[in-house]
């Protein structure tokens, strides 16, 4: 269990104020043009050497996406930094505690980690619906102008840059790195083809890097503390420490910052209070965001909660939103409400995922009154196959994988259904 | 230069090639939907999936895809037979199965590529989306529960037309294609999205439910709307031209067209000459080819030799040059086609040719516009246009302010301006490798010398580059001028002369009060203007009627053919001129279609060779003074000629899209 001294995010449940005094004594914007003056290519590498994986879900090493940025911008296209805070994946709620209660620390962040790979401003995209996180936000970063941290000449380092935060209109699909910098431009938020990606050409064309609140937020504690403290946390290619967000059928939900590949079990039973009914009454758990395909009870309950750990189970850490499912729970429609997100926020462009959401949704709600054959089961199974790979971003594959997940899982419950309701109808005779 | 591999075929492709481009190259034939040639690519039907090594283990949109060295690209693999068919069968969950009602039906992308890479069955057993129609104008007809999404219409008009009223509201299978506040789409090329649409969401209003394309006989010709000479292909049952559609010529007009082009040959049936007329009392009446021929004889024998001609705007070089010998015959050479007055300096043809070429104009890097209101009198010299735009070249523009889908540095509405431009201008032409400057009908009369003057000292003309170009709006003026339809007065030399004896080749368009004293001879296919006007109306033929010589706008002799027979009693023009001069006494000298082909090529060896005629660089020195406002003079794009005015859809598009009008559409 994380010791509190190691945490990063003292703050994380609002016992304290978030305005940037409180911020200043809980250690944040102490000393950081020091931090700075340690050069751009050092604080790089100092955060590949954490070991630091994106905190979005994909777990890409965040180090390694910040050298990619050109090392000498041109005057007229400058690099952005883009922080990705349109958190709307079912199950996480990182971002918004972040925001709401420990601004300060994302704003820090963006300045370092803006200044390292030579960004000219950063953008916080944050959702639409985060309406009095966005105002703290809006006053936060006020108050990061008022005080000279950020600007021109930020915190007195000789180097300027603008934070600038801009609202959504809450479509899911504008999470998506590359719809979120169209809608930044001001256009419908739908993603765009990779090649070219959006280190060689993002925001307006420029190089761009996009990264989640939590990536950006913990830069500024590693950088103080250094990256062997970071690293000691969680197994190899794992490293650090992670807010987990614990939901559903726990006892006691919570936001939690715990070392990375902590035990199911230990996570549970430290900060969720335990499995509502007692462990036997757990059913799946869904480990990373609705979008990862769900793990029974008896897969997950000592697995390690880390990328590599869940990805061995068939699913995946995701952002760590941890939902977890007891027996009470009606798994099928739990799955086939999923599929009803994905079709509603589906952006349209691209056919796959247009046509394929509401057609395996629509087989989901009957699946879940059992009004369907069992052969359809494999038919749904197909569709998802022909949705997962065959679009232009990511949502097609996060629409296909639950269904998938339930499939592999829990196929029995679903046949059992349909047996149970094609057996109470009367048969019927033809007419002579 | 990529090397790779397609299907186990080893070859090299151009650097920048997709890799959509390189299978197309290795002769294996990519399905798509999304994907044209001429717009920017979308890769949003996910149709053209191929499996590609090195790369994820995935199958790749190859048209979004660069080529890459090393690649090894399979078109046959299992995985990628598994995508299409997916794609196809979601693209085909959520159409209509309505092919036996639809216009696309034969030539629609969907149902074919559905035979090739579709499965036989369906295994989608939910209710289908419908989607509500949108108004798209009086042009495009919608069925939108068709559209599979492509993106196609929208990239069309954003990046093309340069109206960005076509888009897509909704998200998911929610999402619409719309003009969103259903108005018609302000765009002389909206039609071209008929074409584009690779299904039944888009088709054409006016040939609504007409014909199915295997009925149609398919003629090739060459459009008469402007002088830009677009390469069209007549469709045609019967006797009646149902549509015309463009064919590709990169050179002329890519694969768009106007839709005064497409949508004016309804006008083609109605209000025809179909048999000859002579006044008697000062009323036509019907009468036979003799005694028509029998009054022209009478009048051309008080005339003697002062006979003139008047050709119209829609004319072919054959009647042109047919008329021509007849009035040689008859001792005159009184010639002249500017039918509404104009009478600038011909001496020269290559000052009064778009010499820079219309595909050359995509390559200049500074362009002023000196009283032309390009859009509307050339729309595909408007398009190229855009193009040099996107590829980095400044427009400036002397005229009246009007909106021609790009952006312009208006310099002001005064003649004079071009004598004094400011040093901002010259700096960028001075920088310019390629400068150019068209000269619109609105100046030509007064400012060719003012814009001649500039040649010199914008460096127009260069090694390899003449940037020189005078914009015409009619289909008959090069070959006109080639011909010697020309007085050096324009029609005003004419007028002086006062002939007894007119001869007006549908010629509509002339102030006709001034030729009150004249026997009119009106040889046209329109009871138009100049029919009112005539003495005797001898019926000819429309350009879809007589297989015809036409020379564009930069000098390119092109050749149409028939696409049906010209109604009733009319014939082709130049067998009237010639049966007249049999009437006349004075034999023509030739009988067949291809002795006066020879005889013009013989006069006129360009007009014998159809592509690009080259007139040697010598312009006159004229005075370089000029002053005053110009105006445009198309005021209604719709009805600029006769064919235009008998066609009820441009009548409508006029209505609509000029004057504002609202249409109701019926309740079904």
């Amino acid at each position: 269990m994380l010791n509190d001294k190691d945490r990063i995010f003292t703050n994380i449940h609002g016992f304290q104020p978030w305005n940037v005094d409180a911020a200043v004594k809980r250690g944040d914007w102490d000393n950081t043009r020091a931090l700075m003056a340690r050069g751009q290519d050092a604080i790089i590498e100092e955060i590949k050497a954490s070991g630091l994986r994106g905190r979005g879900g994909a777990g890409f090493p965040t180090g390694m996406k910040w050298s990619f940025m050109p090392k000498e911008p041109k005057p007229d296209r400058p690099n952005f930094l883009v922080i990705n805070a349109d958190e709307s994946e079912p199950g996480s709620c990182k971002d918004r505690e972040i925001i709401r209660h420990d601004p300060h620390k994302l704003i820090e962040g963006a300045l370092i980690a803006g200044y390292a790979m030579r960004a000219r401003a950063a953008y916080i995209y944050i959702r639409g619906e985060f309406i009095r996180e966005a105002e703290t936000l809006f006053a936060a970063v006020a108050e990061a102008y008022a005080k000279g941290y950020i600007g021109k000449n930020a915190c007195k380092s000789g180097y300027d840059f603008d934070v600038f935060v801009h609202r959504g209109a809450g479509a899911y699909i504008c999470g998506e790195e590359t719809a979120m910098l169209e809608s930044l431009e001001g256009k419908k938020g739908q993603p765009r083809l990779k090649p070219p990606f959006p280190a060689g050409a993002g925001l307006y064309g420029c190089p761009t890097t996009v990264n989640n609140v939590e990536s950006i937020a913990v830069t500024p504690t590693i950088l103080r503390r250094g990256a062997p403290w970071f690293k000691s946390f969680g197994r190899e290619g794992n490293a650090g420490t992670k807010l987990f967000q614990i939901s559903g059928h726990v006892n006691t939900p919570c936001v939690v910052e715990e070392e990375m590949s902590i035990p199911f079990r230990e996570l549970i039973e430290k900060h969720g209070g335990g499995i509502r009914g007692g462990w036997d009454n757990l059913l799946a758990v869904i480990p990373g965001g609705s979008s990862v395909p769900l793990v029974p009870a008896a897969e997950i309950m000592d697995a390690p909660m880390d990328f590599d750990g869940l990805k061995a189970l068939g699913s995946g850490l995701g952002t760590a939103a941890v939902i977890v499912m007891d027996k009470s729970t009606d798994i099928v429609r739990a799955i086939s409400r999923l599929s009803y997100f994905y079709k509603h926020e589906s952006c349209g462009q691209c056919t796959p995922c247009r046509e394929g959401t509401g057609w395996m949704w629509r087989v989901m709600e009957r699946l879940r009154k059992g009004e369907a054959d069992v052969s359809e089961i494999d038919m749904l199974y197909d569709v998802t196959k022909q949705v997962e790979g065959h679009t232009i971003c990511a949502l097609g594959d996060a629409a296909a994988w639950p269904i998938q997940g339930l499939i592999k899982h829990f196929r029995p419950e679903i046949e059992r259904r349909i047996n149970e309701t094609n057996g109470n109808a009367a048969m019927m005779e033809a007419a002579e | 230069m990529p090397k790779l591999t397609v299907d186990g075929i080893e070859l090299e492709v151009p650097a920048g090639a997709t890799v959509l481009q390189a299978c197309e190259l290795a002769g294996k034939e990519i399905p798509r939907f999304c994907y044209h040639e001429r717009l920017s690519i979308a890769g949003n039907c996910r149709m053209c999936l191929v499996e590609v090594k090195p790369g994820p283990p995935k199958p790749q949109a190859s048209c979004a895809l660069p080529a890459a060295e090393g690649q090894d690209i399979r078109t046959d693999s299992p995985m990628v037979k598994k995508a299409r068919e997916g794609v196809m069968e979601f693209l085909l969950i959520n159409h209509p199965l309505d092919c036996p009602i639809c216009d696309q039906g034969g030539e629609c992308d969907l149902q074919d590529q559905s035979i090739a890479y579709g499965k036989g069955h369906s295994r989608y057993d939910e209710n289908k989306r419908a989607v509500t129609e949108k108004y798209m104008g009086p042009i495009v007809k919608t069925v939108m529960t068709r559209c599979i999404q492509c993106t196609r219409c929208i990239r069309f008009a954003e990046e093309v037309a340069g109206v960005p009223e076509i888009g897509a509201i909704g998200r998911g299978e929610d999402m619409q294609i719309t003009t969103y506040l259903e108005h018609a789409a302000q765009s002389e090329l909206s039609g071209n999205v008929v074409d584009l649409c690779p299904v039944g969401a888009l088709t054409s209003k006016p040939y609504a439910f007409e014909a199915r394309p295997w009925e149609l006989k398919k003629t090739f010709a060459i459009d008469v709307m402007d002088a830009v000479g677009t390469n069209i292909r007549l469709d045609s049952r019967g006797r009646q031209v149902l549509r015309a559609l463009p064919r590709i010529n990169e050179d002329v007009n890519e694969e768009w067209a106007s839709d005064k082009t497409r949508h004016a040959v309804d006008g083609l049936v109605r209000r025809r000459l179909d048999q000859p007329f002579v006044r008697r009392d000062g009323k036509l009446i019907p009468a036979t080819w003799d005694e028509a021929f029998a009054g022209i004889a009478q009048a051309a024998a008080r005339a003697g030799s002062n006979v003139a001609a008047i050709a119209g705007d829609l004319l072919d070089c054959e009647t042109m040059y047919a008329a021509k010998a007849l009035l040689r015959s008859l001792g005159s050479d009184l010639l002249e086609g500017r039918q509404t007055g104009l009478s600038y300096d011909v001496t020269n043809l290559a000052a009064v040719n778009f010499n820079s070429t219309i595909a050359g104009i995509e390559e200049a890097d500074a362009i002023l516009l000196i009283g032309t209101d390009v859009r509307r009198e050339a729309p595909l010299v408007n398009t190229r246009i855009r193009k040099a735009i996107k590829k980095g070249a400044q427009v400036f523009a002397v005229g009246p302010e009007n909106d021609l889908t790009y952006k312009v540095e208006w310099l002001g509405n005064d003649l004079a301006l071009l004598g004094k431009l400011s040093k901002n201008v010259l700096e960028v032409f001075k920088n310019a490798a390629k400068p150019a400057v068209i000269v619109g009908g609105g100046a030509l009369n007064n400012g060719l010398g003012a814009a001649l003057a500039l040649v010199p000292k914008l460096g127009l003309v260069k090694e390899g580059w003449n940037g020189f170009n005078v914009l015409h709006m009619a289909a008959s003026r090069m070959g006109g001028l080639m011909l010697g339809y020309a007085q050096a007065g324009g029609i005003a030399d004419v007028v002086a002369k006062a002939p007894k004896l007119t001869f007006f080749l549908g010629a509509d368009e002339v102030d006709f009060s001034k030729f009150s004293d004249s026997f009119n001879v009106y040889i046209g296919h329109h009871g138009d203007k100049g029919a009112h006007a005539a003495d005797v109306i001898l019926p000819g033929a429309a350009y879809s009627e007589k297989p015809g010589t036409y020379v564009n706008l930069e000098g390119r002799v092109q050749r149409g053919d028939r696409a049906v027979f010209p109604p009733g009693d009319a014939r082709e023009d130049w067998t009237i001129l010639r049966a007249l001069s049999a009437a006349l006494g004075k034999p023509l000298p030739f009988d067949t279609l291809a002795q006066l082909r020879a005889a013009m090529a013989s006069e006129v060896p360009a007009l014998g060779v159809e592509g690009l005629a080259t007139f040697a660089w010598a312009p006159p020195k004229l005075d370089a003074k000029a002053s005053g406002p110009v105006g445009y003079p198309i005021k209604d794009f719709y009805l600029t000629n006769a064919i235009c005015r008998a066609s009820p859809t441009m009548e409508r598009c006029s209505a609509e899209l000029v004057h504002g009008e609202q249409y109701l559409e019926a309740a079904e």
